[in-house]
């Protein structure tokens, strides 16, 4: 059976070969710095179940550090855009086949592991999709790799040209839940639904609404992550007041809160893995700033999309 | 109430523009120091303190490694890129007369809700789908009507092709009874005393949902608007086919 571990050391390979190749890149003035990072998250991976938690955050920490210090952009051979417009006419459509066989294998993986009696001796049925994603996307290197007859080494170094765009935000989002985590000890999420419990007059249903949904959309914004926001937003204002006090159904009330949520999660830079990761792969000049193109560009829609959040729920989880 | 200060680490740290990374680890320290802080607390409990903090993110951070895996399939797209797959993307949607920037991206929003809500999370993604095959094929679309785009437009496009990603995303998925907010609801809920059955909460998604569709729907539709009124004097290519609706 493939499980979870396997995709680990695939991922801890694949960063180890980002690493090294990094190191040999000498049009990168920061190559060091690469070096560094890539095969410290190639050691998280392929050696993190050993080193335990304070290692693991030492590890985290160095990682921190060489980030902070600065990463450079590595240069790697690749084809130029007169090449790739010929190869492209002349492989035509079927570029796409090997493109659409991760999503085609991720998501066959993930049905066979968990819909068949068989599936469960293949892939993990607990973590299907992570290990069928990995999967997809080796099985269709290898398609490309037969098909195309590139040097051997190209998709190691086209990885590490995307990679390199992305950077540091790599991690981003895996350092934001392990926060996130530091929160929830802490008891963080706690005292922010205390004191918005404490500050807000809601003695009225429409009012009660509006603070339960705004403070999922603020709350969400604040932790990046709508399911930190939701026990706490719900403990606070949702079921005490929302629910007992004003009668509000509360698989409706709990459902709309969480999707108030949601349109938090598309106005923050916290939300990295939505709102940075995609800023970078897509090389947005504005990419560093806390409201990027992505933002910028979602928060029209979200916004309305609260108030719509807020009418509902009005309507939908009150009926007389 | 001393442990929000890590809060207020988070909201300075982006304010003043330093390092994620940095500001992320300012704030867990600053957090756990907080939390075991008394005013009798001494160093030597505090370096305990900071110890412990730093430990608990590592577990975490340990736990949560299958968040990176997803870097993998760059291996994959990257050598498809080499091979030039979004220019075929470009070229693709050029042939596809009638299509324009906000169509294609409807198209896709649409597609990637329904697909969310059948429990198809997968079906997409920024790395997989939005870089190498949906943001080109936007640019494709507007380079058809418009020739060359400027940065503003062309920075513009890439935006709006991550954030059809995203809203497909967020309000199909809980239309799906197995996904992780649904059961997380489900979860908090029965702590606290109240059963419900995940179908119950899915079907309350579906309102959100169609208001998400539609309003982003009108989003498209004045992005198309934005980008004639920005990029216009059409090409005689073009200028037929918009003579033709």
């Amino acid at each position: 059976m493939i499980t979870l571990t396997h995709a680990y050391i695939v991922a801890g390979l694949f960063f180890a070969a980002m690493s090294l190749l990094s190191a040999l890149d000498a049009s990168n003035r920061r190559r060091i710095a690469n070096f560094l990072f890539w095969g410290m998250l190639a050691a998280s991976f392929l050696a993190g179940g050993y080193l335990g938690d304070l290692g693991n955050g030492l590890l985290a920490l160095g990682l921190v550090a060489v980030a902070t210090f600065g990463l450079g952009e590595g240069k790697p051979q690749t084809t130029t855009p007169e090449q790739r417009r010929e190869s492209a006419m002349r492989r035509g459509d079927a570029l796409f086949l090997p493109a659409l066989i991760i999503p085609a294998v991720a998501l066959g993986g993930t049905l066979i592991a968990k819909e068949t009696s068989w599936g469960p001796l293949l892939i993990d049925p607990a973590q299907a999709t992570l290990v069928s994603l990995i999967l997809g996307a080796l099985i269709a290197v290898a398609v490309a790799m037969l098909w195309l007859r590139p040097p051997l080494i190209a998709p190691f170094q086209e990885a590490r040209r995307l990679i390199d765009a992305v950077g540091w935000a790599a991690i981003l989002p895996q350092m934001l839940a392990s926060l996130g985590a530091v929160f929830l000890v802490a008891g963080v999420g706690e005292q922010v639904g205390r004191v918005f419990g404490e500050f807000m007059p809601l003695d009225n249903i429409t009012i009660a609404v509006i603070a339960y949904c705004v403070g999922m959309a603020l709350f969400t914004i604040i932790m990046g992550n709508a399911f930190a926001a939701f026990p706490v937003m719900t403990a606070a204002v949702g079921l005490p007041i929302v629910v007992m006090r004003f009668g509000g159904d509360p698989a409706i009330v709990c459902a709309i809160g969480m999707l108030a949520g949601f349109c938090g999660t598309l106005m923050t830079p916290m939300a990295a893995n939505f709102n940075v990761v995609p800023a970078n792969l897509l090389e947005l000049p504005d990419r560093k700033s806390p409201l990027n193109g992505v933002i910028r560009a979602q928060i029209p829609t979200a916004l309305p999309l609260l108030l719509a959040n807020i009418l509902l729920m009005r309507i939908l989880a009150f009926p007389q | 109430m001393l442990v929000l200060l890590g809060i207020g680490v988070v909201v300075l740290g982006f304010v003043l523009r330093a390092n994620p990374l940095l500001v992320v680890m300012a704030a867990a320290l600053t957090t756990g120091l907080t939390a075991a802080w008394t005013p009798d607390a001494d160093v030597q409990t505090m370096y305990a303190a900071a110890l412990a903090t730093l430990a608990a993110f590592g577990k975490a951070f340990n736990d949560n490694r299958y968040v990176s895996l997803v870097w993998c399939v760059l291996l994959a797209i990257g050598l498809l890129e080499r091979a030039g797959l979004q220019e075929r993307a470009r070229t693709l949607i050029g042939k596809v007369r009638g299509a324009t920037v906000g169509r294609v991206l409807w198209v896709y929003l649409l597609v990637r809700q329904i697909a969310a809500a059948l429990g198809l999370t997968s079906l997409g993604g920024h790395p997989q789908m939005v870089r190498p095959l949906v943001a080109p094929m936007a640019e494709g679309a507007a380079e058809t009507h418009y020739g060359e785009l400027p940065d503003r437009e062309r920075f513009l496009i890439r935006s709006h092709a991550a954030a059809a990603d995203n809203i497909g995303l967020f309000f199909g998925e809980d239309i799906f009874i197995a996904i992780a907010s649904i059961l997380l609801i489900k979860g908090f809920l029965e702590q606290n005393g109240i059963i419900v059955e995940p179908l119950q909460l899915s079907v309350w998604a579906i309102p959100t949902a169609i208001a998400a569709l539609a309003i982003h729907s009108v989003r498209l539709w004045m992005l198309d608007a934005g980008l004639k009124r920005a990029l216009r004097a059409p090409r005689p290519a073009a200028a037929g086919a918009e003579a033709a609706q």
